[in-house]
């Protein structure tokens, strides 16, 4: 799956996306979220609060409860602040 | 309808020349243009957003006002990229009838815009940068249209 993280996030992850293969077991966005938060370092500091973290699948604002799967367009940011 | 994304700036009289004269119909333009604000020593306001996924949520909110109002036109334009006090971030100008579903319609599509578009903003002072927080009150003025307001 395409990963892509934005303002704070990315800055913690170090990267803006990545292509990251859906782990084993792993079925809702919240799960995806776990997985990322146990690589550690600058995951651990992004994914470790999740109640400050929004997400979108395949660009569509999903909350965590929302399946995910390989094909999946997943990106991981804070409340928005446009406008 | 336009929806542009942009870092270039925009002109609000050629946006509100093109929506004046864009139907036969229209009695009302009203327009919204937001700016940097000099707050504390803001040296630059920057914002980045999610190419792909930006125009196209606020596409769809675009739509949710022209089926909730009988609008004739609309036009959001939103820039990214780095800003400094006194630019103009946005612009939104609907068109229509009667004032009150241009002026309700304006209003809507930017508490939309400030709830659910996906930009982030990273203000810079002498200090350091920090990326801008999502209010409360941004939210809840966002609620408040699903309770018929």
């Amino acid at each position: 799956m395409k990963l892509l993280y934005f303002a704070w996030v990315r800055q913690k992850v170090g990267r803006s996306e990545e292509c990251f293969p859906l782990p084993e077991g792993v079925s809702t966005i919240g799960g995806l979220v776990g997985a990322l938060c146990a690589r550690g370092d600058g995951y651990a500091e992004a994914f470790g609060d999740p109640a400050r973290l929004r997400a979108a699948r395949n660009h569509e604002h999903v909350d965590f409860a929302a399946p995910v799967s390989e094909d999946d367009e997943v990106a991981f940011f804070p409340p928005v602040t446009g406008g | 309808m336009s929806v542009r994304v942009q870092t270039a700036d925009f002109d609000i009289g050629a946006e509100c020349r093109r929506l004046a004269a864009s139907n036969d119909r229209a009695g009302a333009l009203a327009t919204f243009t937001g700016l940097v604000r000099a707050d504390d020593g803001l040296v630059s306001l920057t914002l980045e957003h999610y190419p792909g996924m930006t125009e196209r949520e606020i596409a769809r909110h675009v739509e949710n006002a022209m089926a909730r109002w009988p609008l004739l036109d609309v036009s959001v334009v939103h820039r990214v990229g780095r800003l400094v006090p006194g630019d103009r971030i946005v612009f939104v100008g609907t068109v229509a009838s009667h004032r009150k579903h241009a002026f309700d319609a304006a209003m809507f599509l930017m508490d939309y815009l400030k709830t659910h578009a996906p930009f982030w903003k990273l203000e810079e002072r002498r200090q350091g940068s920090t990326w801008v927080e999502a209010t409360v009150a941004d939210q809840h003025a966002a609620k408040s249209w699903t309770r018929g307001r």
